[in-house]
């Protein structure tokens, strides 16, 4: 009796794992059925064209237009900046991190430090980076959207939730990402490379730029790959220094991104807004799919 | 005799590399005093312990804080046990093969999802399909299939490092697979799998968007344990953890203070968390040496 028991549960915990292990590949097919089920039926309503390349967004219009094509371009446009400037600033950082400290105790004891300040950064909630956005980043803003738009007839001032501000907050949320990714594929550079440049006469910062990052370069690509996952991903923070108008992305206008649609409007749509906010969802869950694979493309090359 | 020649470009550079390695301490260091400059004021004893009432005329944030442990707690009942047996899965049944790969892909595949396409699923799923609605349930569920990468990839890792011998020691002495993996490779690994739910509790404390679309924003107190106001009849029911409750107080609501308040304990937290994997991480490092 106690033996078949014993049979049963060896062989019911194979089956038990299974399950488990199977759940993220249903979940990524169940979250891919939802996105495509749900999102598609507004396509075929408003229109491929209309509804993708349509600049005007007046959902509770009496006569309403369902356009996201500026919703789109600030996305990418976001992105992109915030890309430009954290991805320099990280790089440069891992640099620090890696090659430049080695040397001194007070620059190992300096990297360390900054070692710890990079992974809390990574870890405080994205709800944290908006509103020292809102309370630091706006109003400054606000100041040189003043000064600039002083005689404008035009503008519409926004109190300093624009383009820049979350373009700004972005590139901080990215900076983590890149360094680490940065640093270790800066570390993994085998160390003869270094000696063999410095033994030519290269400087120490003639190695690390023309010797060690391009030797490095596939996984310092795989990092600024993965920023521009997150920055496209990213919700709440943006949301709430971004403004709450869809405009086209300029610098100093206040923009909504595929993520803060969805966050702002999704309470309190319904009907055809609401599936259009699921097309929303589809176009963002497709460019984060088409960067997952070039990121495991890339993976495969490195191997 | 040559003379050490100094490079204009290589003084610039070296600046450009001391600016950005500077500016990361510089962001942290200003996030964290403005944040409890302006916050401190605000957390007293009854600011953690009360419910925001304009009837009472109190101020506080101690439902949000029991939503945000019990969608903790329920996550990781779920999330544990599965991620941690997918690992097992993976590391002690499968045979390398395309089964394998298939899970390895969708695991990597579920990580690089951000958070609101979760938040859209779990509402479109969980919310509506299976009709459980906007509460603490819905959005445990969704952050679960969230963290569930972090915990699968971390006691793989954590399995891996136990050495073959122990595996064919226990076979050899006539224990069968299911006893030998309880009784020798997860207390093995144990020190991995909790460094794994440490960070997925550490994401669960930060996360926003995905619980804004799925449990709700509710910030009142459960009654007791059990009825209808109870503790357990709380998760079927809506409820906003610390993150949403900030994002609430900033915007709609207008309320700074309690928003710098939370922003307060959230730093705490995500602090104490980071401190425990540090811990755990440089412990188990001292192990394998």
């Amino acid at each position: 009796m106690k033996g078949n028991l014993k049979k049963i549960s060896e062989g019911a915990a194979k089956y038990i794992f299974l399950l488990f292990g199977s759940l993220a590949v249903v979940s990524v097919l169940a979250i891919t059925f939802y996105m495509f089920v749900k999102g598609l039926p507004a396509l075929a309503q408003v229109g491929v064209t209309d509804l993708l390349f349509g600049t005007v967004w007046k959902p509770t219009a009496a006569e309403p237009s369902y356009g996201i094509f500026y919703i789109i371009l600030s996305s990418i446009i976001g992105t992109m900046g915030a890309v430009l400037i954290g991805v320099p600033i990280g790089l440069l950082t891992a640099v620090f991190l890696t090659d430049y400290t080695s040397g001194s105790p007070r620059g190992r004891k300096l990297s360390g430090i900054l070692t710890a300040a990079v992974e809390l950064l990574a870890a405080i909630p994205s709800v944290i980076y908006g509103l020292i956005g809102m309370m630091i980043l706006n109003p400054f803003m606000y100041r040189l959207e003043k000064i600039i738009f002083a005689d404008s007839e035009t503008h519409q001032f926004t109190g300093g939730s624009n383009m820049i501000s979350a373009i700004i907050v972005l590139a901080v949320m990215i900076l983590p990402t890149v360094i680490n990714i940065s640093a270790s594929s800066i570390r993994a550079v085998p160390q003869s490379l270094r000696s063999a440049s410095l033994g030519l006469g290269a400087t120490k910062l003639q190695t690390i730029f023309l010797v060690v990052i391009p030797a490095a370069k596939s996984g310092i690509m795989t990092g600024v790959v993965l920023g521009v996952g997150r920055a496209l991903g990213e919700a709440m923070a943006i949301n709430m220094v971004a403004g709450g108008a869809v405009n086209l992305p300029l610098p100093f206008n206040s923009v909504r991104f595929l993520t803060t649609q969805l966050v702002s409007e999704m309470g309190y749509s319904s009907g055809l807004h609401r599936q259009v906010l699921f097309t929303v969802g589809l176009v963002l869950y497709i460019f984060i799919v088409l960067i997952n694979i070039l990121l495991s493309n890339m993976k495969k090359k490195g191997e | 005799m040559m003379k050490k020649k100094t490079r204009p470009a290589e003084t610039v550079l070296k600046g450009l590399i001391l600016f950005s390695a500077l500016l990361s301490i510089v962001l942290l260091a200003v996030i964290i005093i403005y944040v409890v400059n302006r916050g401190i004021q605000n957390v007293s004893p009854s600011f953690l312990t009360t419910v925001t009432s304009a009837r009472r005329g109190t101020k506080g944030i101690a439902g949000n804080i029991v939503n945000t442990l019990l969608i903790i707690i329920v996550s990781m009942v779920i999330a544990g046990p599965v991620g941690v047996g997918a690992a097992i899965y993976l590391n002690e049944y499968a045979r390398p093969g395309k089964l394998v790969q298939i899970i390895e892909f969708a695991t990597e595949v579920l990580s690089g999802i951000p958070s609101i396409i979760f938040g859209l699923f779990g509402m479109m799923f969980f919310v509506e399909t299976l009709g459980l609605g906007y509460c603490i349930l819905s959005g445990s569920l969704t952050l679960s299939l969230m963290v569930l990468p972090l915990i699968t990839r971390n006691t793989q890792e954590a399995l891996k490092t136990v050495p073959d011998g122990y595996r064919s020691g226990a076979i050899g002495l006539g224990a069968g697979k299911w006893y030998m993996i309880r009784t020798i490779l997860i207390p093995s690994a144990m020190p991995g799998i909790i460094t794994g739910v440490i960070l997925a509790v550490g994401r669960i404390v930060g996360e926003s968007a995905a619980l804004l679309l799925t449990a709700g924003s509710a910030k009142l107190l459960p009654v007791g344990i059990f009825g209808k106001k109870g503790l357990f009849s709380k998760i079927f029911q809506s409820g906003g953890s610390l993150t949403v409750q900030l994002y609430l107080s900033a915007t709609s609501e207008s309320d700074f203070d309690t928003a710098f308040g939370t922003a307060l304990v959230l730093l705490v937290i995500v602090f104490l968390i980071n401190v425990m994997t540090k811990k755990l991480t440089s412990g188990m490092n001292r192990c394998s040496e």
